[in-house]
């Protein structure tokens, strides 16, 4: 085909073609931990990566590689890379990136497993965060010192909503020569692209919209194929000869998808959190589905949310999708099709009445996840965000008041009645 | 002049799948350079591959014969693929325009363009691709190359065609 198909296209086709085998029109399972070679040079050449192929389900799988590419299709990346986690997806970037002593910038505003994953754990790999506590780019620009490898951003902010404005941190990102990693999970290609807008590199928690059922763990990393790394030799794993493969020079081999190369053969192959290919064919399924779901969460949550925006229990709405919402503007630049299925709300009555809330819902489960197909909801205060002080809380968007909802694709209407018997109780 | 700035992935597909022996122009036996991956690539998919590379003429690269020149070839080629740098280029035509039999094919590699010695070469009727690694893009139309997660920017509801042994897809039979 000489015109690039359009996103629902590729996201049934990308990477699936019958199985050569057997002419399997799904995606088979290939559940296996090893692959025969033909022989002694055959085993060399995949080895040395001069050959296509697999050789341990660890590195590489023909199910997880049908996930790669179609994901790396939506994004408009050269390649990507599945992994077992978003955090794990993460953890592999950083790794490719960071030397002892670096730094990277972040946005406060971030997924609270993400803060305590920069914030804590990488201090032990003598990785350093630097907050960036606004969402200008010169809250970002504010950060940047000699040892910055790497800008780190959501482009839809959890649990808050917070639209970010991915173009003007894209600039400073290029001025300055570092990698712009954007977090995607929460809006999905379908709302937001943001290599389109100047990212390098695009995670994801497949777990989320993108499988979209909630039913399998998985983590992704998309090459933008945008960053030039050998222009001033600060990124060694990619510019430097490897000793592990006869001193191989990354960056030179494998040309615009060498960071996702970098990622699978030296911090997936040695660090080791490898997808299972049962979650990859889940999640491949789920995939398919991805703009008709997507459409539904916004559109059910822009209704559940102008619900609560009236609703005298209620003191206030963070959703970019509502007209008052102060992000509404960027959202609307940056994600037209919607503002995405999660938001926050605060009750009137702080802590308990989040308690309440979470504990009286009928419908919408009581758990810590979002973008699955039914409604979610959590109180951030007492859950996923406990481990922050109060301080840290509120800069997150997860203070005591503070309730997130994931709006699933169910009839909008039971979920309003659903919520209507709960703030009643209050 | 064609479009260089777009090739069709059939016009690809079909070169690929057409020529059968290939010269390439600086060929190294160094095993972990770019070139000596494609040659070893090309090889192994089945084309008669000829390493140019003055400095091991004589010698094998991946296993076959290296020659000094393109005039040193012992019989014509489909395709000269072309991996040097940019400033190479002015000597590289003048020894193919020397040729007693021109290819039907010129390629220079991912990173060199030169749409002016593009114009020349296809004035007398060979077709030039620029800008490309044909190890790569064999990959991509073979289907191999997703194994490593690389977006092929292709999408077929046809089967990859396997070749003999373990995960080896083929362009054979491919041909329009």
């Amino acid at each position: 085909m000489s015109n690039e198909p359009g996103f629902d296209t590729l996201a049934i086709h990308a990477g699936a073609q019958p199985d050569p085998a057997t002419g399997a029109r799904i995606t088979p399972i290939y559940q296996t931990a090893s692959f025969v070679f033909d022989d002694v040079d055959h085993a060399a050449a995949l080895f040395g990566l001069q050959a296509f192929g697999n050789i341990y389900t660890r590195i590489t799988n023909p199910t997880t590689a049908v996930l790669e590419e179609r994901v790396a299709a939506l994004e408009g990346g050269t390649a990507a890379l599945a992994v077992a986690s978003g955090h794990a997806a993460q953890l592999i970037v950083m790794h490719a990136l960071m030397q002892p002593g670096d730094e990277f910038i972040a946005s406060r505003k971030l997924y609270g497993g993400s803060i305590n994953q920069f914030g804590q754990s990488f201090k032990s790999f003598d990785w350093h965060v630097k907050w960036a506590e606004g969402t200008a780019a010169s809250d970002f620009e504010a950060q940047i010192t000699p040892k910055t490898k790497a800008i780190f951003i959501e482009s839809l902010a959890n649990p808050g909503g917070v639209v970010m404005d991915i173009n003007g941190i894209a600039e400073v990102a290029r001025k300055h020569h570092v990698p712009l990693i954007v977090d995607n999970t929460m809006a999905t290609p379908y709302l937001c692209r943001p290599i389109e807008h100047g990212a390098d590199i695009v995670v994801e928690s497949l777990t989320k919209f993108l499988a979209g059922h909630g039913n399998s763990m998985g983590g992704i990393i998309v090459d933008g194929g945008t960053f030039d790394w050998g222009k001033d030799n600060r990124y060694p794993v990619l510019t430097q000869p490897r000793p592990e493969y006869n001193d191989i020079v990354l960056a030179e081999t494998f040309g615009n998808f060498a960071f996702a190369i970098a990622c699978r053969v030296l911090g997936l192959r040695d660090l080791g959190p490898a997808i299972s290919p049962f979650n990859a064919f889940q999640i491949i399924t789920g995939i398919e589905t991805l703009a008709l779901r997507m459409q539904r969460h916004c559109d059910n949550a822009l209704k559940v949310a102008e619900y609560l925006e009236g609703h005298d229990k209620v003191e206030w709405v963070s959703y970019a999708g509502l007209q008052s919402d102060e992000h509404n503007k960027l959202q609307k630049q940056y994600m037209p099709k919607g503002a995405g299925g999660v938001f926050t709300f605060g009750v009137k009555g702080g802590y308990e009445a989040g308690v309440s809330l979470v504990s009286n819902v009928q419908i919408f489960s009581h758990l810590a996840n979002i973008g699955d197909t039914r409604s979610l909801v959590i109180h951030p205060a007492s859950t996923t965000h406990r481990q922050l002080d109060d301080d840290q809380q509120k800069a997150a968007g997860a203070g005591a008041d503070v309730i997130r909802v994931s709006i699933g694709i169910e009839d909008a209407d039971d979920l309003i009645a659903d919520l209507a018997q709960a703030l009643k109780q209050l | 002049m064609s479009d260089h700035d777009n090739y069709s992935d059939a016009h690809i597909r079909d070169i690929l799948a057409s020529v059968r022996s290939i010269a390439m122009i600086g060929a190294s036996a160094n095993k972990v350079r770019p070139s000596y991956f494609a040659a070893t690539y090309l090889i192994a998919k089945g084309y008669d591959l000829y390493p140019i590379n003055v400095g091991q003429a004589g010698n094998e690269i991946a296993g076959v014969m290296t020659y000094a020149s393109l005039g040193d070839l012992p019989e014509p080629v489909d395709m000269v693929d072309v991996f040097r740098r940019a400033e190479a280029l002015p000597g590289i035509v003048d020894e193919i325009m020397a040729m007693p039999h021109l290819p039907k094919i010129v390629w220079l590699q991912l990173g060199i363009r030169d749409d002016n010695i593009a114009r020349k070469l296809e004035a007398e009727g060979m077709t030039v691709i620029q800008n490309r690694c044909p190890k790569i893009e064999y990959g991509r139309h073979c289907g191999e190359i997703a194994w490593v997660g690389v977006n092929r920017r292709i999408i077929s509801a046809k089967k990859p065609i396997l070749k003999p042994g373990y995960q080896h897809f083929t362009l054979e039979g491919q041909h329009a």
